[in-house]
């Protein structure tokens, strides 16, 4: 399902940030010295934007091009678009934010909290992704469970994806208006315009290839901040040295006062965070989250979907320096920061170091990186909306039985509908920026029984066809109840949001596994030979296929790659342990 | 028990997604019709990267010194351009492979 802010998992740290600190003031004093050039850079990117969507237009020929990309792409695309997809400039923004706030903590979102997962989607799970050939996240429940968990999943992950892809675009208008001086709306309509033009001309091949595309100007633009930054910070040890006076030595290291029962600011311990990030979070978010699989469903074979995960999760591994140094650099060089005694908030790191350290041209680099990642970060959004939309809810249960191409048409209808109505979610979160920021949390509790329902319908043949249905709601309803209720009122004591995120992760996790085995045990099992490639331990045809010529190649072999990318992972943190 | 009941029917299996996919993978034109998106990176970055370097060599000091002695339009644009040539030398050695005849894939 959807998480709030794409970011990797926490749907306190990028929606609370990006909805109140963001909405409340990004300081005034951030108004980027933008001249003709930086707009000239600006003006390129968005032509090619609008150019791909055109050229990719003639591309779409049947739903299946238009909504996966006629299952086509090769492996490189797929991946980078993958990552692409989550790094949104919430995530971007919210991260550095993160780092700026609570320190070196920020790496568990990646390392522990997001290629363990990736790389699990990559071996275990994509064959019976891409094997039995669904188009979305829910069509796998439909198969493997019934029309209840298929409706209920399809519909709120579309009212999820709505509000995140108006969420981005009210950021974008923020972020906008502070850096450059646009009013509100005029980035909204302009944002949101773009955006629909290049989706509905050309379908998701356009969304993917301009994710691409995203992901090299965005590290164009965060590169030479970082180092930058790192510079007028005194290099990594002068960075060390200023922030260990400032805040103690816990604040560079990545498990310093994580020990059960001391007290860090994160508000976890080793155990919250390597179960209720590492594990509940971080695989609901990356295995189960449509947005991010079906940029792997649209790769052209299933050693290219099964590569796409893994390919993303190399960068993923270092892009955290990217956006944790400049949150560290505006924590060293602002005492202050997202304090009361500042005029910075931690989500002005970025913007900060933009305005103070880059001249023009480089700074046009920036703005563009900046704008596109909003963009590309609605787009997928949108993209996966128009999907689930358009297969999941019209093609099943309204209109069903249709040529093709009446599926294409409404495949664009509904694309132009959900960007309204996200350029209205934006509008209202401009209004109501508690009750979006509220509702946020509430979706992204929706990611946990995902994933408990995956996992057990994946690797229990006896769970039944009611499990699933019964099973999400139930994980949902305990994480909500624990955050809202038992955390919220403080019946338990946790110390902070992201504390009481994990926790309410784990309870989701245990109540809908629970839920599901009593369901199953009382209510008939599926027959066999409908579980053929849903079910570990069984294949479907498509699990099959010849390999195409070449992936034999040892670097093209899912589980060296796989392997390959847990272990860096590991070896990043021993520098951080100590 | 599935098979008659097809796409449009209330019961939906495995083997109706296989097909329905499998048809439409027959007749689905991105494989053939998409442009290579290596042609546009390479294209955008080399482009980028002239711009950012010009300004990189006609930078004054005070741009210079706002980005802490390093001249970094220089370096930046340098290593803009270096990645469009690259995407743009993996086209030229690796041009787009012909698509595959829908029908040949169906049977491997």
């Amino acid at each position: 399902m959807q998480n709030p802010t794409d970011a990797p998992v926490s749907p306190t740290h990028g929606a609370t940030n990006l909805t109140t600190d963001l909405t409340t003031d990004l300081a005034a004093g951030l108004r980027l010295p933008t001249n003709g050039l930086d707009y000239t850079i600006l003006a390129i990117y968005f032509a090619v934007v609008l150019g791909i969507g055109f050229a990719a237009r003639r591309s779409v020929r049947t739903s299946l091009d238009f909504f996966l990309s006629g299952r086509s792409l090769p492996a490189w695309i797929t991946g980078l678009a993958f990552i692409s997809a989550n790094l949104a400039a919430t995530e971007i923004l919210g991260m550095a934010a993160n780092s700026a706030q609570y320190g070196a903590y920020t790496v568990h979102w990646y390392w522990i909290g997001a290629i363990p997962a990736m790389v699990f989607l990559g071996l275990v799970m994509m064959p019976f992704y891409y094997g039995s050939k669904v188009r979305s996240v829910p069509e796998m429940l439909l198969l493997r469970f019934d029309r209840a968990a298929h409706l209920l999943s399809s519909i709120l992950f579309a009212f999820a994806a709505i509000l995140i892809a108006g969420v981005n675009l009210y950021a974008l208008a923020i972020v906008v208006e502070a850096l450059l001086g646009w009013p509100q709306w005029v980035a909204i309509v302009v944002a949101g315009a773009f955006v629909l033009a290049y989706i509905t001309l050309g379908g998701l091949s356009s969304a993917i290839y301009n994710e691409v595309l995203q992901f090299f100007v965005i590290l164009a633009a965060l590169i030479p901040l970082s180092v930058l930054g790192l510079k007028k910070a005194g290099g990594w040890g002068g960075l060390v040295d200023k922030l260990t006076a400032a805040h103690g030595h816990d604040f560079t290291t990545a498990w310093g006062g994580t020990g059960i029962g001391s007290a860090n600011p994160l508000g976890a311990n080793w155990l919250t965070i390597v179960l209720g990030l590492g594990f509940v979070l971080s695989f609901g978010y990356w295995t189960t989250n449509f947005a991010e699989v079906q940029r792997a469903l649209s790769a052209k074979n299933l050693s290219a979907a099964q590569r796409t995960p893994l390919i993303a999760a190399y960068p993923k591994i270092f892009i955290v320096f990217l956006v944790m140094i400049p949150g560290l650099v505006a924590a060293a060089l602002v005492p202050g920061i997202g304090t009361s005694g500042s005029d910075l908030q931690y989500n002005d790191a970025i913007p900060y170091l933009m305005s103070q350290l880059l001249p023009n041209g480089v700074l046009g680099i920036a703005v563009t990186g900046l704008l596109a990642a909003f963009m590309a970060g609605m787009a997928a959004n949108v993209s996966s909306f128009n999907t689930v939309f358009t297969n999941d809810i019209w093609a099943k249960y309204v209109v069903r039985g249709r040529a093709d191409d009446y599926y294409v048409r409404f495949g664009r209808l509904i694309t132009a509908i959900g960007v309204s109505a996200s350029i209205g979610t934006a509008f209202l979160a401009s209004s109501f920026s508690n009750i979006m920021s509220y509702l946020q949390t509430l979706f992204s509790f929706f990611n946990v029984p995902m994933f408990v329902v995956f996992v057990v319908g994946m690797f229990w043949k006896r769970a039944s066809a009611k499990s699933g249905f019964w099973g999400l709601l139930a994980g949902t309803m305990t994480a909500m109840v624990n955050y809202f209720v038992l955390y919220k009122r403080h019946v338990i004591g946790i110390p902070s949001d992201q504390g009481a995120n994990f926790v309410s992760a784990i309870a989701g996790f245990v109540a809908g596994a629970i839920v599901m085995v009593i369901v199953s045990l009382f209510t008939a099992p599926k027959p066999a030979e409908e579980l053929e490639g849903l079910v570990y331990g069984t294949r479907s045809p498509g699990m099959a296929e010849p390999p195409a010529p070449g992936d034999e190649a040892w670097y093209r072999r899912p589980a060296l790659l796989g392997w390959g990318a847990v272990i860096l992972a590991a070896l990043c943190y021993v520098p951080f342990s100590f | 028990m599935t098979d008659d009941t097809g796409h449009s029917g209330f019961h939906y299996s495995e083997r109706d997604v296989q097909r329905e996919v499998t048809d439409l993978e027959g007749r689905s034109a991105t494989a053939a019709r998409i442009f290579d998106l290596r042609r546009i990176i390479g294209g955008l970055f080399v482009l980028y990267g002239i711009i950012v370097t010009i300004t990189g060599i006609t930078d004054s000091r005070a741009e210079i010194d706002k980005a802490q002695g390093i001249n970094i339009n220089l370096w930046t644009g340098i290593g803009m351009l270096l990645l469009g040539v690259f995407f743009l030398v993996w086209l030229w050695l690796r041009p787009t492979p012909p698509p595959l005849p829908p029908a040949e894939e169906a049977d491997g």
